[in-house]
């Protein structure tokens, strides 16, 4: 490789590193301030920590640049939808329980045990 | 002269092939490695109200503090990224450098968590108290041995590279440590938004 190519590196990383930091420091300001309702800096937050994963693959891991990533991408891809079906399923399922425990306080859940089950 | 230039094209392929295979192998691991983190994520998402009229995120976290641990990890990531680049250039000085400036930084981190963990021990926010707190140490503890796992590993191949610099083998053993330090950092995103961010908004 040549002077050239080195640069090149040096730079992806630099850039990289400075969008980081700026979506870190951001969402980090978002969270302090709340200016926002908590809902919509959630959903920022979330969407930021999304953007940062995207910068850092591109700029960090270098992903899909290079020839010869097929399989690297497959696997990838392949993790991508384990982690939705993990995540977002226990989530789902949690969440639509007979007994719905994610929503209720302790009081809530032994009040509504007694009242169906006799408990 | 011609014959010899071309068995050395050969070998040379050859060694390409094989660094592309460990590289694919180690992905495939880390792919794994997200997998277990996504179950553990999974769990503190189901967990993370249970706290058991416990101390909650919003009780025991403080934002700057974890604001500097992250900033932390970034610069180390950053810093592996460099060494890993210059290494590959021939540059031992500045390659070393970094990685030394990446242990030290890994350090660093460390030293931070484990001084939060005391704390909220002290606190009486142990693994014990509550769901919410057993699911927050499975999973930033588990984050946390990856680094320290790291850490050694970077420890045991400086020492490598300083007495026999130049060798192709450790620059490919250097590249894997700096997809797996990215790694780390990228697990790091999601526990400062999904544990910390969230859980200091309640």
């Amino acid at each position: 490789m040549n002077e050239r190519g080195l640069g090149n590196k040096v730079l992806s990383y630099v850039i990289g590193f400075v969008m980081s930091a700026a979506t870190t420091v951001v969402a980090y300001i978002l969270v302090v301030e709340r200016i926002w309702p908590t809902d919509v800096i959630i959903f920022t937050v979330v969407g930021l920590a999304i953007l940062q994963l995207v910068i850092q693959l591109v700029f960090f891991l270098h992903l899909g640049q290079e020839k010869g990533q097929y399989w690297t991408l497959v696997t990838f891809w392949f993790a991508i939808l384990v982690i939705a079906i993990l995540v977002g399923g226990s989530i789902w399922v949690m969440y639509h329980l007979n007994y719905n425990m994610m929503n209720m306080t302790p009081q809530e859940q032994a009040q509504y045990m007694a009242h169906n089950e006799g408990i | 002269m011609s014959e010899t230039v071309m068995e050395m094209d050969i070998i040379r392929q050859e060694r390409q092939e094989v660094a592309n295979r460990k590289t694919l192998g180690f992905w495939i691991y880390l792919m794994t490695d997200v997998v277990l983190f996504s179950s553990l994520f999974a769990t503190f998402a189901v967990l993370r109200n249970a706290v058991a009229s416990g101390p909650s995120g919003q009780d025991l976290f403080s934002m700057p503090f974890v604001l500097g641990e992250t900033l932390v990890l970034l610069t180390s990531t950053f810093t592996i990224g460099m060494a890993v680049v210059l290494a590959k250039r021939g540059f031992k000085i500045a390659a070393l450098f970094n990685l030394l400036l990446t242990f030290g930084l890994g350090v660093a981190f460390l030293v931070m968590e484990l001084t939060e963990f005391t704390e909220f021990v002290h606190e009486g926010a142990s693994w014990q108290t509550s769901a919410f707190l057993s699911s927050f140490f499975a999973l930033v503890a588990t984050h946390g041995l990856h680094v320290a796992f790291g850490l050694l590993w970077m420890l045991g191949l400086g020492i490598k590279m300083i007495r026999r610099w130049g060798k192709e083998t450790d620059l490919g053993r250097l590249a894997l440590l700096g997809t797996f330090w990215h790694f780390l950092d990228i697990i790091w995103i999601f526990i400062f938004t999904f544990v910390y961010m969230i859980g200091v908004l309640g």
